[in-house]
């Protein structure tokens, strides 16, 4: 099951926390090269993102990479180190031991991509939430990771930054990353992903390319969420 | 009352010609504290961020005793460094009993863990926001540690200067390793209790002022830091 060749592979994963299970015995394969993990509000996205990135460690099952990728994530509200906008992009490549010509070379690339070159020198935290969020994807971006990981990227932000976010995810996939990400916008989803993953209570129920999931849900869950989100 | 007022214009008329006795004792006074201050924020600093972010068994033991510490009472420091220190003591043959020195390490011993404790809740605060951030961006946890406190500069200004303030204000330590020697180790407290009990009150409010104006200026300094660093980055 699931669109293209296997590169992350769930058995059975599972949290528990203080006794609650956030993620219920999610067994499942990704393929797709940009998948969208849908869902209501606490239904466990974010956590089930943060398992994959590594970041928390499963209570139960397993993940498994069939080939190691370099991995990034983005998070629903970034953090931004009290520096300019430049040196927050840099500080990545920096752990990476790459000095300072080249560093600083391919952190402004990345703040050009994202739109923000003017911005360079300002102090990060100082800046809007849309830009911040641009630098962030900047920031994980200039790593060139093979999978990047974004939680709800556009949370927050105006109709505006919303599309541009959209088209910075769109060239960012257009490059080669795979991209998975959680979103509460359904036109969002639709336009940008391929593969839909939908959660409900820390379970993911359905699996289904993106055309298939909005015009023919199969799970009664996600049937009831698309008629409660679409007007 | 009027022998008050005449202390009070006795001393500030010691301030205003900058009479070379007083001027020495704040240096001396100066110079101690803020170097123990120094290295009680290189000891302190890295100390409490990895008391934040370090996973190692008795963490929370030294976190409590940390604690614990910052109420250290000045009078015992002075007489654990005094045996220290003393002919006698393991550190004898260095000679530092009724240095300068021997008062910076005091006040270093009594300071460190206010600096350590008070920058251990800074960055545990930070570590808690920042964490899966670094750790997503491939930061260690040693890397983290080092990168919080090069964020929370501006915060970690509070340790060092609650550090500095307590160790400008102690007299019992540097009294017992210092021995308040005239011109070698007098500072400004242990002149005030020496001066008030022999009944020289202008020197003794004299310096009472400027301790007070010192704190007074060191904090206000750091406050305007720390607003423009807000301002600033954040
Ligand atoms: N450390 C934790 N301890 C206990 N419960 C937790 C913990 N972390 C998350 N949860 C719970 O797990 C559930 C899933 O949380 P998660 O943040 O993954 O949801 P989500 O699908 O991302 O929601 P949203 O759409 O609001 O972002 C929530 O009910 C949350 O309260
Ligand atoms: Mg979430």
């Amino acid at each position: 099951m699931g669109i293209g060749m296997a590169w992350l592979v769930l058995d059975r994963l599972g949290l528990t926390e203080n006794g609650v299970c956030i993620i219920n015995d999610v067994s499942l394969k990704v393929g797709a090269g940009r998948t969208a993990i849908l869902g209501p509000n606490g239904a466990g996205k974010s956590t089930l993102l943060r398992l994959m990135h590594g970041l928390l460690r499963p209570s139960a099952g397993a993940q498994h990479w069939p080939a190691p990728l370099t991995q990034g994530m983005v998070f629903q509200r970034p953090v931004m180190l009290r520096t300019t906008a430049l040196a927050n992009v840099e500080y990545g490549l920096k752990l990476r031991g790459i000095k300072t010509p080249e560093r600083r070379q391919r952190a402004m690339a990345a703040l050009e991509r994202v739109g923000l070159p003017a911005i360079a020198e300002r102090p990060a935290r100082r800046l809007s939430g849309g830009e911040q969020q641009r630098v962030a994807l900047a920031r994980a971006w200039a790593l060139e990771p093979q999978v990047l990981f974004l939680d709800e990227p556009t949370a927050s932000l105006d109709p505006a930054s919303s599309r541009e976010v959209e088209r910075i995810i769109r060239e960012i996939a257009a490059s080669g990353t795979r991209i998975v990400m959680t979103t509460h916008n359904l036109g969002q989803a639709r336009r940008i992903a391929e593969e839909v993953l939908f959660i409900d209570s820390g379970r993911v129920v359905e699996q289904s390319p993106v055309e298939e999931f909005f015009t023919r849900p199969r799970h009664v869950a996600a049937q009831r969420f698309l008629e409660e989100e679409t007007p | 009352m009027g022998e008050i007022t005449t202390s009070l214009v006795l001393a500030g008329e010691l301030v205003a010609t900058g009479d070379a006795r007083l001027a020495s004792i704040v240096t001396l006074s100066l110079q101690v504290s803020l170097t123990a201050t120094l290295l009680a924020c290189l000891i302190g600093m890295p100390l409490g961020a990895l008391l934040a972010v370090g996973r190692f068994p008795g963490r929370h033991t030294l976190i409590v005793l940390f604690n614990g510490l910052m109420g250290l009472p000045p009078v015992v420091v002075g007489l654990l460094v005094y045996l220290l220190l003393s002919r006698a003591g393991p550190l004898g043959q260095f000679g530092l009993l009724f240095t300068p020195a021997a008062m910076i390490i005091a006040q270093t011993i009594l300071i460190v863990p206010i600096v350590a404790a008070l920058a251990r809740q800074v960055i545990e605060d930070a570590w808690r926001e920042y964490r899966e951030q670094l750790r997503s961006l491939g930061a260690s946890r040693l890397r983290a540690a080092m990168t919080l406190l090069w964020d929370g500069r501006f915060s970690l200004t509070t340790a060092g200067l609650a550090g500095f303030g307590r160790a400008i204000a102690e007299v019992g330590a540097v009294m017992i390793v210092g021995g308040n020697i005239d011109g070698v180790t007098r500072v400004m407290t242990t002149t005030i209790a020496l001066e008030t009990s022999k009944g020289d009150l202008p020197l003794a409010l004299a310096l009472g002022l400027i301790l007070i104006a010192v704190v007074l200026a060191v904090n206000t300094a750091a406050f305007m830091l720390r607003q423009w660093a807000e301002k600033r980055w954040g």
